[in-house]
């Protein structure tokens, strides 16, 4: 002070009355949260302050962004108050507020009927979902086939491709080594999908020297400290890696003895010409046969001592010829087309850099492999000294995903990492239990529906071959969403993006009610928005809605709620009961096995005056039990769980094993196994709100071949036998559909789908150019009309359209111009803060632009899902996210641009549906700035919760 | 007008690593969530859900795009906070005696009381690290969670500033700067830690370090990848460079692991 002396400070100020340790929900990471609460000057509890749960195995006490901006989301003024009924004409956002008994009487009026005459007139699906052990279930005991969560949009060519391959992928499959890995390439990786996993492990690469490699047409986030980018071409990843695989497999630079154990790289491929060519060699109990050196003889590939062959034209027990898959293999990728000289131009990438690239790949798997010495047993039985590690290794995520090509390049991925040697390895990839599984262990896709009755099985599952898929016996689609059709037959999260317009078209048929929970589809998680509000509005000529109801769940006052006849209202993620269960999407460490819940840190009543919300699980147990769903009633008819929590407790989905793993059996003594324990959510809340147990140390490394983690999974309650496999170089169940294109088998695709699956069901990675791409090309010439390739990224500290809303994230990332490069900016004589139009084969878009050298030049991109509707998210009329956000969905269709075939083809992979956002073309014309307005304008919808307040200065009276 | 103490007894402050922050913005909006419920009046935001929505931040991400001699474009994130000046020019400045420099630790904070929202500290910071809380009408600025770092409150481990206990890639570090022994000295002296703006004198207490080399073969090759690289030889066929060659190869390397 002027006077020199200090004001006395309290140092040791009261932090908070009482700390409870949740799960977030501001992503979809789910880190581990200690909520402080404290009394407010009004004396009702009050969140203090949130902050990471030092003890939780995703995020080790740190936080995000999003996470620290919890209490802005929980106490958003755009919460939904009570349920409400449609009043004005959809998209008006006129609603009348109606009690819950009201609503669910509705729901149920609508939903009974339908279940007694034709389930499959309701269609189910879910976005950011992670309940979906339950919504499945309770879609399955409806007895609909449509049902599904948000993959088939978001990331399902990551998974597929894992699934087929290793067993799993990337995220909540598994991760880097962060411990011991030398190097690690990162492919279109921008937010989440880990957020903070992610952040940690690149916070400790960088303190163990380790090299990052960012491959992303943007240098934003990791990519920015990555010791080196690679700004890759959007949608070439594929080539890059295959001429990566080329440069391996020219200089011989692979783990050949990894190779010979570990995956099918041995396995006898039929070459005799036939229904049977291209499938494995298989012995009288269906075993896959390898040629063994020692005996000259083809033996099982799962005895041991064998020293299988890798070339060779062998005869195979049956009389017919056969090869290793990896001699097919090393014949293809040692293919010219395959050099980087040959794809360096279309991946932007120079042919020396892949070179190098490869050579620093194989220098750190062989020259600087690890050791750890640990005795092991495979399941031949072979006695092993220790593991070998190959510190290499990969992470990957929508970048490479959602491309036309995503499935193949996802697979390509894995390829290079097996050759490697460098999954399930010290220093690779490490899975996370309870993956990974093989294909076998996971269900078919079952779509039979019976009045009245429950669906046949699980809907969503892995087609082994063509006659797995959802088809009437006419052959045209069971489900709704086409999904697990001739048109993308391995669309194993379904495809909700074709939900709407093929309920809008009656195509395949008419369905009755639209439900969703918790998917803005009305706005950014549709392609073709506009196109799509449209559809949801439609009507017929009699005046009523093509899709004739439509119930919607959402804990905020988001774009869709508008679109819905009756809205359920969700609670706000610290109001809730929620299971992070080992059955749906686990949250697990290479090293141990975990699962969580979140549970009411605070009551929904006590949050805001008048607010009647309920957390959506419950309400669906809820329906459940009201519509007599068996599973949801005991043998008298009365409910058999009172709400969500009690299921999470007392549901067994096997005998001993139920949503939560932890502290099961009477006395909560049991991991994974045990009977319902009353007391097991008082013993997770005891224990920070999360359970773990690490796995035997014997167990840690090559899970899928060691007996012991084998045998500690039966265990653990994961399955009930061991299921030792082999990771999937060559994937037999896509070579089926390939036959079935050659015109072997009884189910046979159309004719026009023949060409398109004989090319996209290689067995073995393959590359094609991108369907937009390639159909905007004329006379073979890449489209000068439409330049530039358009891709969007998450924002680090925000997710989806969900941080519009949050007072503080809004202050970061409140707008979202179009980066585009220097030299574009020049060519068109743009400069930062003029406006551009973005023009694609589908529409035209108005957006403010701003300059960024550190990007592919031929890419422009823009942040996803800032903009908002106006009346959307209790914003401002004038509020940025309104006037200048700007979404690219408006310029990307479902449908491809005609070919000129007479037919319109889908904007997707062809072998799993997932939507091709990143095809995107486009080219750019300076605007006139004029209104400083984004356009298309969508109209405005009235808010049911009004509009927030002026000032917030939270936290008032505790200082 | 104010004076600094001669001396502190430490020199408390934050080392920020460059090389590491992703710019997430988690220690910005972690350090928000603390101090608006913290000591003194909340951090506000006006027009919150409007058109030009604000507050009051007492630590931001800034990002800046640098395009080197050779290679490809680089993006550094940049998180900036009060630097906790040994001749901090925003204490000298104060007519109220409001700024002022802790003896014992050199944190540099604001006494609410007397401050009069005259904002001559903030024109007098250069770094532009104090903000005026638009409805309380004082002076706000990072005080490195003075009510953390010593609040018998909290378990040990907690005792650090919210940004750093909330930073995902642990690119935030919190000591005496004042200690040469102490770790996060040490730190600094290994990784070559500067001062922020050395020019304008102010003696800033908080580090930061700096990335290190990015696309290292740019500036190794001359900005082109053509050029042989160290690892090259690596990309050499061991015996021919076509598929019959690979395959013939195969045969040996078969023989050698058994």
């Amino acid at each position: 002070m002027a006077d020199g002396s200090e004001p006395k400070l309290d140092l040791s100020p009261r932090v908070s009355d009482e700390v409870r340790k949740t799960t977030c929900y501001m992503c979809a990471c789910r880190c581990g949260i200690d909520v402080h609460l404290r009394a407010g000057p009004d004396g009702e509890m009050k969140i203090r302050h949130i902050e990471g749960n030092r003890d939780h195995p995703v995020n080790k006490g740190v936080l995000c962004a999003k996470g620290s901006a919890g209490i802005m989301q929980h106490y958003s003024p755009a919460r939904l108050r009570k349920p409400l009924k449609r009043t004005g004409p959809r998209g008006s956002g006129e609603f009348e507020e109606i009690e819950w008994d009201e609503a669910l009487e509705i729901a149920t009026g609508w939903l009974e009927p339908i279940r007694r005459n034709d389930p499959k007139k309701l269609a189910f699906f879910t976005g950011r979902d992670q309940s979906q052990s339950l919504t499945s279930w309770w879609a399955q005991q409806y007895g609909t086939p449509n049902y599904a969560a948000h993959g088939g949009f978001c990331s399902v060519n990551m998974a597929a491709a894992g699934i087929y391959t290793l067993g799993g992928s990337f995220w909540e499959f598994g991760a880097p080594d962060w411990e011991r890995t030398r190097l690690l390439m990162i492919f279109g990786v921008a937010e989440d999908h880990d957020s903070n996993p992610i952040k940690i492990g690149l916070g400790k690469l960088k303190g163990n020297g380790a090299k990052v490699i960012g491959v992303n047409p943007v240098r934003t986030g990791y990519n920015a400290i990555a010791d080196e980018w690679v700004g890759i071409t959007p949608g070439t990843d594929g080539l890059f890696i295959l001429a990566m695989v080329h440069e391996l497999l020219r200089t011989g630079q692979v783990d050949l003895d990894y190779l010979c154990r570990w995956t099918n790289a041995p396995w006898l491929v039929e070459r005799d010409p036939g229904a049977s060519f291209g499938l494995f060699v298989r012995d009288g109990d269906g075993k896959a046969l390898v040629w063994d050196r020692a005996t000259g003889q083809a033996q099982p590939f799962d005895r041991p001592g064998l020293k299988p062959a890798l070339k060779g034209d062998f005869q195979a027990p049956g009389g017919g010829r056969a090869r290793p898959v990896f001699e097919l293999m090393a014949r293809k990728y040692l293919e010219p087309e395959y050099s980087p000289d040959a794809v360096a131009g279309r991946c932007g990438i120079a042919a020396a850099t892949i070179r190098r690239l490869a050579a620093e790949l194989a220098d750190v798997a062989f020259e600087q492999a690890i050791e750890i010495d640990q005795p092991w047993t495979d399941f031949r039985g072979e006695r092993h000294q220790s593991f070998i590690g190959r510190p290499v290794s990969f992470h990957a995520m929508r970048g490479i995903s959602a491309h036309s090509n995503g499935f193949q390049t996802c697979r390509a991925l894995h390829i290079l990492q097996l050759l490697l040697g460098a999954v399930e390895c010290p220093g690779g990839f490490r899975f996370k239990p309870p993956y990974p599984k093989p294909v076998e262990a996971h269900p078919v896709p079952h779509g039979e529906v019976t009045a009245d009755s429950p669906l046949n099985g699980p809907h969503l599952g892995f087609p082994r071959g063509p006659g797995d898929l959802a088809l009437e016996k006419d052959g045209s689609p069971a489900r709704i969403d086409k999904a697990f059709t001739w048109e993308n037959p391995l669309s194993v999260h379904g495809l909700m993006q074709m939900v709407i317009s093929n309920a809008a078209a009656r195509d395949p048929y008419a369905i009755e009610v639209l439900f969703l929970y918790m998917a803005n589809m009305a706005w950014n998680s549709s392609m073709n928005t506009a196109g799509v509000m449209e559809m949801l509005t439609a009507k017929d000529e009699d005046g009523e809605y093509r899709i004739p109801k439509i119930i919607y769940s959402d804990a905020y006052s988001s774009e869709m709620v508008a679109y819905a006849d009756l809205v359920l209202p969700d609670t706000t993620y610290l109001e809730r009961h929620d299971c992070i269960s080992l059955l749906d999407r686990p949250i697990c460490e290479a090293d141990a096995v975990a699962d969580a819940i979140r549970w009411p840190v605070v009551e929904p009543a006590t949050q805001a005056e008048g607010r009647d919300v309920r957390g959506f699980q419950s309400v669906l147990i809820d329906l459940g039990a009201r519509l007599r769903l068996p599973g949801f009633v005991d043998d008298a008819g009365k409910a058999k769980y009172r709400d969500y929590a009690d299921y999470m407790v007392n549901h067994q989905r096997r005998p001993g094993v139920g949503p939560l793993a932890g502290w099961r059996g009477k006395d909560g003594e049991a991991s994974g196994r045990g009977e319902p324990n009353p007391e097991q959510l008082e013993r997770y809340i005891e224990n920070g709100g999360f359970w773990r147990a690490e796995l035997p140390e014997e167990a840690r490394f090559f899970k899928p071949f060691n007996a012991a983690y084998q045998d500690w999974a039966v265990g653990m309650g994961f399955y009930d036998q061991p299921q030792p496999f082999v990771f999937q170089l060559y994937v037999e169940p896509m070579r089926r559909f390939q036959l079935a294109a050659e015109g072997h088998g009884e189910r046979q695709p159309p004719d026009h789908l023949r060409a398109q699956i004989k090319a996209a069901f290689d067995p073995l990675a393959v590359w094609w150019e991108p369907f937009e791409q390639a159909a905007l090309k004329k006379d073979g010439v890449d489209a000068q009309e439409y330049p530039l390739h358009a891709i969007t990224q998450r924002p680090a500290a925000m997710y989806h359209s969900w941080g519009g809303q949050n007072a503080w994230l809004r202050q970061i990332h409140g707008r979202n111009p179009l980066y585009v490069h220097g030299s574009v900016m020049a060519a068109h004589g743009l400069k930062d803060g003029d406006w551009a139009y973005v023009i694609s084969h589908h529409g035209r878009i108005k957006v403010p632009v701003a300059r960024m050298d550190a990007l592919n030049p031929h890419t422009v991109w823009t942040w996803n899902a800032i903009a908002k509707r106006e009346g959307a998210w209790a914003l401002d009329a004038k509020a940025p996210e309104v006037r200048k956000g700007f979404l690219l969905n408006h310029l990307i269709h479902e449908l491809l641009p005609p070919r000129g075939d007479g037919l319109r083809w889908s904007n997707a992979d062809p072998v799993t549906g997932q939507a091709a956002w990143f095809d995107l073309r486009v080219r750019i014309e300076k605007a006139e700035a004029g209104a400083e307005l984004s356009e298309p304008r969508l109209g405005r919808q009235k808010s049911p919760v009004g509009q927030g307040p002026k000032d917030v200065t939270y936290g008032e009276g505790w200082g | 007008m104010t004076t600094l103490p001669e001396t502190t007894g430490r020199k408390l402050g934050l080392v920020i690593d460059l090389d590491t922050c992703v710019g997430c913005h988690a220690c910005a909006v972690s350090c928000k969530e603390w101090n608006t419920g913290g000591t003194g009046a909340p951090l506000a935001d006006t027009d919150a859900y409007g058109a030009d929505p604000s507050g009051a931040w007492l630590n931001r991400v800034h990002t800046y795009e640098v395009q080197p001699q050779n290679g490809p474009a680089q993006m550094v994130h940049f998180p900036k906070s009060c630097l906790h000046c040994e001749d901090a020019p925003c204490v000298t400045v104060c007519p109220t005696g409001a700024s002022y420099k802790r003896v014992e630790d050199g944190i540099v904070l604001v006494n609410e009381d007397t401050c009069m929202g005259c904002g001559l500290c903030a024109w007098a910071c250069p770094y532009g690290a104090r903000e005026m809380d638009p409805v309380a009408g004082v002076m706000k600025k990072c005080t490195l969670c003075v009510d953390r770092i010593y609040n018998q409150n909290l378990p040990e481990e907690d005792r650090v500033p919210a940004c750093v206990r909330a930073c995902p890639t642990g690119a935030r570090h919190f000591g005496d700067l004042g200690d040469p022994s102490s770790d996060i000295s040490k730190l600094v002296a290994e990784r070559g830690g500067y001062d922020l703006m050395p020019e304008q004198g102010t003696k800033p207490v908080n580090q930061y370090l700096p990335p290190r080399q990015r696309d290292a073969w740019a500036s190794e090759l001359g900005g082109c990848d053509s050029a042989p690289f160290n690892l090259a030889d690596l990309a050499e066929p061991e015996t021919a460079d076509n598929a019959g060659g690979f395959l013939g190869w195969l045969d040996k390397a078969l023989e050698r692991i058994g």
